[in-house]
């Protein structure tokens, strides 16, 4: 029992479940499943179905935080690929061509890939801070989007396109199996190989693993073009699933539901230790306190304030103060049993 | 070489330069902008023929008066090594709660200052989390963000609009300053009045030293004995006050608050402290630099509607422009630690 409560992920999960059954107890309906037409629907099935394209900013964040830095950019990276692929789709003959839509993701992703690359040029060569450094294009971003679109909201009629964020395979929805491809794929890169210790090396401590020999220019800048591809692919996501590029509003605020995700799953902000499992939960309970809050009746526009108060009491949980401070009252209530025990003893 | 090649003594103002170079070395960014602003001008002059008129400059100070007090605020927090993304959301904040006590019948006297108190509670909530409980200046100011942004959509969901004659009054006087269309508003008034205050606190008390100090090192700060938690919680509490100053003179500037304003503008804010030259690891800046920054914002806000251009060529070039510059810092900095 306490080898469970000692898990890092005990208390990210255990957040999760509370929401869960919070939800289940408020609205039975909330974990039915149906089907229909071979394809699965209910509140969860929905909550699988949008959390993808955070779940691909969380990844790549996390990444990035372990390497003691921040991008900041992703929402605009996201705004910018959509409005690359919705371009493209829009200008050619053929929307519904597999071929045209291929072409159009595959663009959309490479100019994320580019801007994410970028970022890291900034960070790793020029050495600027994280935050400055991808401040830039989260100011220049959604303004390089919205030159993309002309100004306007482009839309599109595409089937195979629309595919991506509202088909099924199999019972699930498409985008679930994205993001779920996206967790293993990393998730085997850095933990079946030696780059994630090398990339929590670089976080620990950059100069000391210079000197050991770690190539870390290389492991930063790698860090912020993975973080790049996955809001390119984020954004296609989203796009997909209004079938329109709005560059003001894709991706808005989504670097800070990511950062809070990693951040709930366990990962710290001072770079180092990382856990893709942690953020995969922490991104399904963002996910599920956002759907309770609209359950709730909440307006919307009020949820950040609900966002708020978890983040003050995760970084609180986090302090050392209050660790500190709920170790005392810990060691004040046994302190109270142990004179007896000692008395005994003596 | 150089024994045998006679150096031609050098001219006054070379020296002149070097000591200056040498003794205020942390002014050089903001003569930078300085002259960017100039440049700026200048070409827009050439350009378009009727920019450096009396009305467009005088409306400069008029359109980014919160601007700029929102930028002293933030010099403060980010002289001490910190950052505070929360003065958007919470001018949003305030000008909605302002409004909203307005319309109940609340009088002006009341409502003003209710706004600063809790403009600066927000700060200070901001400081608390940043020197108490070890949390990143970032994360605890990201949370105030989300808090006064949900706040703000407490209040109301839709837009508010003011008829009180006083807060009206901030906006629509006219003072005629000098002959010609030359006019200042009494928010431009307001702003300027916040940059002078935050300019001489800075440089001539000893709350204002001991921020310059805290950023240098803070760990030297506090052997040194100076009141680091003290002041830092003042720094933070300092751009709460500006951020809820910011609410009245932007509501005053709207003639209503909408829940959505100010999306974006702690962004504006940074990059304008950071145009002006403030040094984004703290201990290096000042109030006159990030002034000079929003006016540079301004005019290229200013050019672009000028020029018809799309409003998105705004944060495009102030993205580009704020890179330039971290860049120049970055060197500046490389050069003094290597000397």
């Amino acid at each position: 029992m306490k080898r469970i409560i000692k898990h890092r992920l005990f208390w990210p999960i255990a957040a999760l479940l509370v929401l869960i059954v919070i939800n289940t107890i408020a609205r039975p309906s909330f974990i039915s499943v149906t089907v229909q037409g071979g394809q699965l629907y209910g509140p969860l099935i929905d909550i699988l179905r949008n959390s993808a394209p955070l779940m691909l900013v969380a990844l790549g964040m996390t990444i990035v935080i372990a390497t003691r830095g921040i991008d900041l950019s992703v929402g605009a990276i996201m705004a910018v690929s959509g409005a690359v692929a919705l371009t493209i789709i829009q200008g050619s003959p053929d929307p519904n061509g597999l071929g045209t839509v291929l072409i159009a993701i595959a663009a959309g992703v490479l100019v994320a890939l580019v801007l994410g690359v970028w970022n890291g040029f900034l960070v790793s060569v020029v050495g600027i801070q994280p935050i400055i450094a991808t401040l830039v294009l989260m100011l220049a971003g959604r303004g390089i989007a919205l030159l993309i679109t002309g100004g306007f909201i482009t839309t599109i009629n595409s089937e195979p396109y629309r595919f991506m964020a509202q088909g099924y395979v199999a019972g699930f929805p498409f985008a679930f199996y994205v993001s779920i491809a996206a967790v293993i794929v990393v998730a085997l890169v850095e933990r079946r190989t030696a780059l994630g210790v090398l990339t929590e090396a670089v976080g620990i401590n950059p100069e000391a693993s210079r000197l050991a020999g770690v190539r870390s220019r290389g492991i930063i800048w790698a860090a912020y073009a993975v973080s790049g591809l996955l809001a390119g692919l984020a954004g296609i996501l989203y796009s997909s699933n209004i079938m329109a590029a709005d560059a003001n509003a894709a991706g808005l605020y989504i670097e800070l539901d990511a950062i809070l995700a990693v951040v709930l799953g366990g990962t710290s902000l001072m770079g180092g230790k990382f856990t893709l499992a942690g953020t995969v939960v922490g991104v399904f309970t963002i996910q599920t306190l956002k759907s309770t809050i609209t359950f709730l009746g909440v307006p919307p526009a009020v949820s950040p304030l609900f966002l708020a108060i978890v983040v003050v009491i995760v970084v609180l949980v986090q302090s050392h103060r209050v660790r500190a401070f709920a170790m005392t009252l810990g060691q004040a209530v046994r302190g109270r049993k142990t004179p007896t025990s000692t008395e005994v003893a003596s | 070489m150089t024994t045998t090649k006679l150096t031609p003594a050098p001219s006054p103002i070379t020296t002149a330069v070097q000591t200056f170079l040498s003794r205020r070395g942390s002014w050089v960014p903001v003569f930078a902008a300085l002259l960017i602003l100039i440049i700026m001008f200048v070409t827009a002059q050439a350009y378009f023929g009727n920019f450096l008129t009396p009305r467009v400059i005088s409306s400069l100070l008029l359109d980014n008066a919160y601007l700029l007090i929102l930028a002293v605020g933030m010099t403060f927090v980010i002289l001490t090594g910190g950052i505070d993304l929360s003065v958007g959301a919470v001018m949003a904040f305030t000008g909605m709660l302002g409004a909203s006590l307005l319309r109940d019948g609340l009088p002006v006297a009341a409502v003003v200052p209710a706004m600063l108190v809790i403009g600066a509670a927000m700060g200070l909530g901001v400081g608390v989390l940043v020197q108490f409980f070890g949390v990143q200046p970032f994360i605890a100011s990201l949370a105030a963000m989300f808090a006064a942004r949900g706040l703000a959509f407490m209040v109301s969901l839709s837009s508010i609009k003011v008829e009180e004659p006083a807060i009206l009054w901030l906006q629509s006087t006219r003072i005629q300053a000098m002959p010609g269309s030359w006019f200042i508003t009494p928010t431009g008034i307001l702003a300027l009045l916040v940059v002078a205050i935050g300019a001489l606190v800075l440089a001539y008390t000893r709350f204002g030293r001991t921020i310059y100090a805290i950023g240098g090192n803070e760990q030297s700060a506090r052997l040194m004995g100076l009141p680091v938690v003290r002041t830092k919680l003042l720094a933070y509490a300092i751009s709460g006050v500006c951020a809820g100053l910011a609410g009245v003179v932007f509501t005053a500037y709207t003639g209503a608050s909408y829940p959505l304003n100010g999306i974006g503008t702690e962004l504006d804010t940074i990059a304008a402290v950071v145009i002006g030259g403030t040094l984004l690891t703290g201990g290096s800046g000042y109030v006159l630099g990030s002034m000079v920054g929003v006016f540079v914002y301004g005019t290229i806000k200013t050019a672009i509607s000028f020029l018809g251009a799309e409003q998105s060529w705004t944060r495009i070039t102030i993205g580009g422009l704020l890179l330039v510059f971290v860049v120049v810092q970055r060197v500046i900095v490389a050069r003094s630690s290597r000397r």
